[in-house]
């Protein structure tokens, strides 16, 4: 997939709890989308003093017919780039890069999914239920959040399935607890033979464990720092083991940023693993 | 239409605009938004002779105007590096720049040896602020002694045909003491400047952001340091070429550094901001030099200077 940079022009930007959903026009974007690409945003205008973008999950995509093709992305507003984001509206244009990052695998059959969304997290497994659905799969979803007003998707998620759990941190929306309580549950009574789950790296890591006790794969979209967001700077990097057993520092923009859970090191993240690839030269510095 | 050709050294590039070291990768990603081969050249990542992790994460913190990064060299090693980059590299058609680096003299002087007649390597960029292993780990190229032993050792070892810059940092008291160290030692140009050594704190952790604790400061913030770098290596050096680098994010930018003294420029911090930076920088420092009747590159490299003479002298 080539990614494109291009000026896209706000269509909507509507308020989902604490979140606003941007949709923008953004045809080359749109048309090559599949669920867990992301897209890089500029923030701060022409002379920011922010030099790089912000990573933003697709929620979702229209692609083009009679009408050039949108694409959808959630924003939590947080540092000053985000808070400069949800500072604009409809008509403005936006600088995007995208799309970026390999989306969630699916498999060619139907199968048995439980998704799992952290807060904004859901948003790309909304267009993930859809592609799931279309090919005869069972699905259920689990969002949880720490407030009612941190949820994202819910409705959404109540009108694509029949099955949505709901857990706050409060206790405000659905039941009290974390995502993984219900977890096992949800992955027994639909007998699933995947989990798919994006939000905060604690969340994915107790997901891929979860999995890993029911013998199935977790297949997770990870959220790390970035500086290009298109491979050529290395910031982004996560501890991952490779198929011939070596661990290695890979890029979570372009070699994710989904990731089958049980080859991530969640544990060494953030740590410099003896045994990594390469750890041995790091003599000098 | 200026003409955009440039020297440095014995090497002739068709444009004055490159990528910097660790900014570009080998170039393959950037060659999505853009034809790497329309570059003057891609400068690549600092490679070493074996693969190496780099430091644990977080790598970056985004600063006014810059950022911090402690990537700390990751790389897959120079067999790697020459079979799957380099190849993939000439196969575009693109001149290659090749940064090398190490801990100690010796794996520069392998390095610069692997290297040797390789049709796509137009020149070796000697990436010196790594810390020199043979002196407690402080960094060659805060060193005078420790620079131009490296350089002396690349000169000597490296393909006649390749020239060899050294590449500074300017966290020195005298950046010029150690051009000359390296100059003396053979250095057939420069590169400046690299990062400048840094430290944020995180407010809500109340504790270093970065992995590493400390990293390499780039971006606009740098911009006048590394112009006033340019300024002095060029005044003390004006027959040595000069690839100047450190926050160019417009023509205007990339014009400074060649009226300073620069012959080409690399962009580095703003290709992750703007991923078609390189190309952009190069039609509008194309379009600057008509603008002001500048008929080549080589007329303005060091104009300032000759104005800033002319100008004391009147
Ligand atoms: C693949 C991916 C998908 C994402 N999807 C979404 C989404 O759908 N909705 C949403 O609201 N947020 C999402 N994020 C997180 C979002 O990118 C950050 O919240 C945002 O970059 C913070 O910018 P800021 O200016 O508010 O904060 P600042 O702290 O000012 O940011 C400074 C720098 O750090 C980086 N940074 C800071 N926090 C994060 C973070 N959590 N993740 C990545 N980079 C960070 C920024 O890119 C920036 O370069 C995603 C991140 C990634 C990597
Ligand atoms: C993420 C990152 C990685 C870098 N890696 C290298 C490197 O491997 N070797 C090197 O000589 N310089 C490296 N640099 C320094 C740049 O090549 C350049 O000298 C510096 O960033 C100033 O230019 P800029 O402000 O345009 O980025 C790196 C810079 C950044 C931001
Ligand atoms: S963010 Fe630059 S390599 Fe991933």
């Amino acid at each position: 997939m080539t990614a494109v940079q291009l000026q896209a022009e706000i269509l909507s930007v509507q308020r989902v709890g604490e979140y606003l959903q941007f949709t923008v026009v953004a045809p080359e974007i749109a048309d090559g989308f599949q669920p867990g690409h992301f897209v890089a945003v500029a923030v701060g205008g022409a002379q920011s003093s922010m030099i790089l973008r912000r990573a933003f999950a697709l929620s979702g995509a229209t692609p083009s017919d009679r009408f050039a093709g949108t694409v959808q992305f959630v924003v939590a507003a947080h540092g000053p780039g985000t808070q400069w984001l949800v500072g604009r509206t409809a008509g403005e244009l936006l600088d995007i890069v995208g799309p970026l990052g390999n989306p969630f695998p699916t498999p060619s059959g139907a199968t048995r999914a439980v998704l799992v969304g952290g807060g904004y997290g859901s948003a790309p497994l909304l267009p993930l239920a859809q592609v799931l659905l279309d090919n005869g799969s069972e699905v259920e979803f689990v969002l949880g959040a720490a407030t009612a007003a941190r949820l994202f998707g819910e409705l959404a998620a109540k009108r694509m399935v029949g099955r949505v759990t709901v857990t706050t941190d409060d206790g405000s929306a659905g039941e009290k607890g974390l995502v993984t309580d219900v977890l096992p549950e949800a992955i027994e009574r639909s007998s699933a033979e995947i989990v798919y789950a994006c939000g905060p790296m604690a969340m994915l890591q107790a997901v891929g464990d979860i999995a890993g006790k029911h013998a199935i794969r977790a297949q997770v979209a990870v959220e790390e720092s970035m500086a290009c967001g298109i491979g050529v700077c290395m910031t982004c990097v996560l501890p991952v083991r490779a198929a011939d057993g070596t661990s290695r520092f890979v890029r979570s923009c372009v070699d994710g940023p989904v990731f089958d859970a049980l080859n991530v090191r969640w544990r060494d993240v953030g740590r410099l693993p003896g045994d990594l690839l390469g750890a041995d030269a790091m003599g000098g510095h | 239409m200026a003409t955009m050709s440039t020297r440095l050294a014995t090497v002739t590039l068709p444009n004055p605009v490159l990528t910097a070291s660790g900014c570009a990768a080998a170039g393959r990603e950037l060659h999505q938004f853009f034809d790497v081969s329309q570059l003057g050249a891609v400068v690549t990542k600092s490679i070493m002779p074996r693969a190496r992790s780099g430091r644990a994460t977080p790598r970056m913190a985004e600063t006014p105007s810059g950022m911090l990064n402690s990537i700390g060299l990751q790389g897959p090693g120079i067999e790697s590096f020459i079979a799957n980059d380099l190849a993939w590299l000439a196969e575009q058609g693109a001149r290659a720049v090749v940064s090398i680096a190490g801990t100690h003299t010796d794996d520069y002087v392998l390095l610069a040896r692997k290297l040797a007649g390789h049709p796509a390597v137009a020149m070796l960029e000697v990436n010196i602020s790594c810390p020199n292993v043979e002196s407690r780990g402080q960094v060659f190229a805060c060193d005078a002694i420790a620079s131009s032993r490296v350089i002396g050792a690349v000169r000597r070892a490296a393909d006649p045909a390749q020239p060899v810059f050294a590449k500074l940092s300017p966290d020195v008291t005298d950046i010029v003491h150690i051009a000359r160290a390296c100059a003396d030692a053979g250095a057939d140009g420069f590169s400046l400047i690299n990062t400048l050594l840094g430290i944020v704190i995180d407010t809500d952790t109340l504790a270093p952001a970065l992995g590493g604790v400390s990293g390499g400061l780039s971006g606009p913030a740098i911009r006048p340091v590394a112009v006033r770098c340019v300024w002095q290596v060029h005044q003390a050096f004006p027959h040595l070429p000069i690839l100047g680098m450190g926050g160019i994010r417009t023509g205007l930018d990339a014009l400074q550094f060649i009226l300073a003294g620069a012959s080409a420029v690399s962009v580095g911090t703003a290709v992750f901001g703007d991923p078609s930076a390189p190309v952009r920088v190069l039609a509008e420092l194309e379009a600057a030099l008509d603008e002001r009747g500048l008929a080549s590159v080589r007329d303005a490299v060091g104009l300032a200077q000759r104005n800033q003479r002319a100008r004391v002298s009147a």
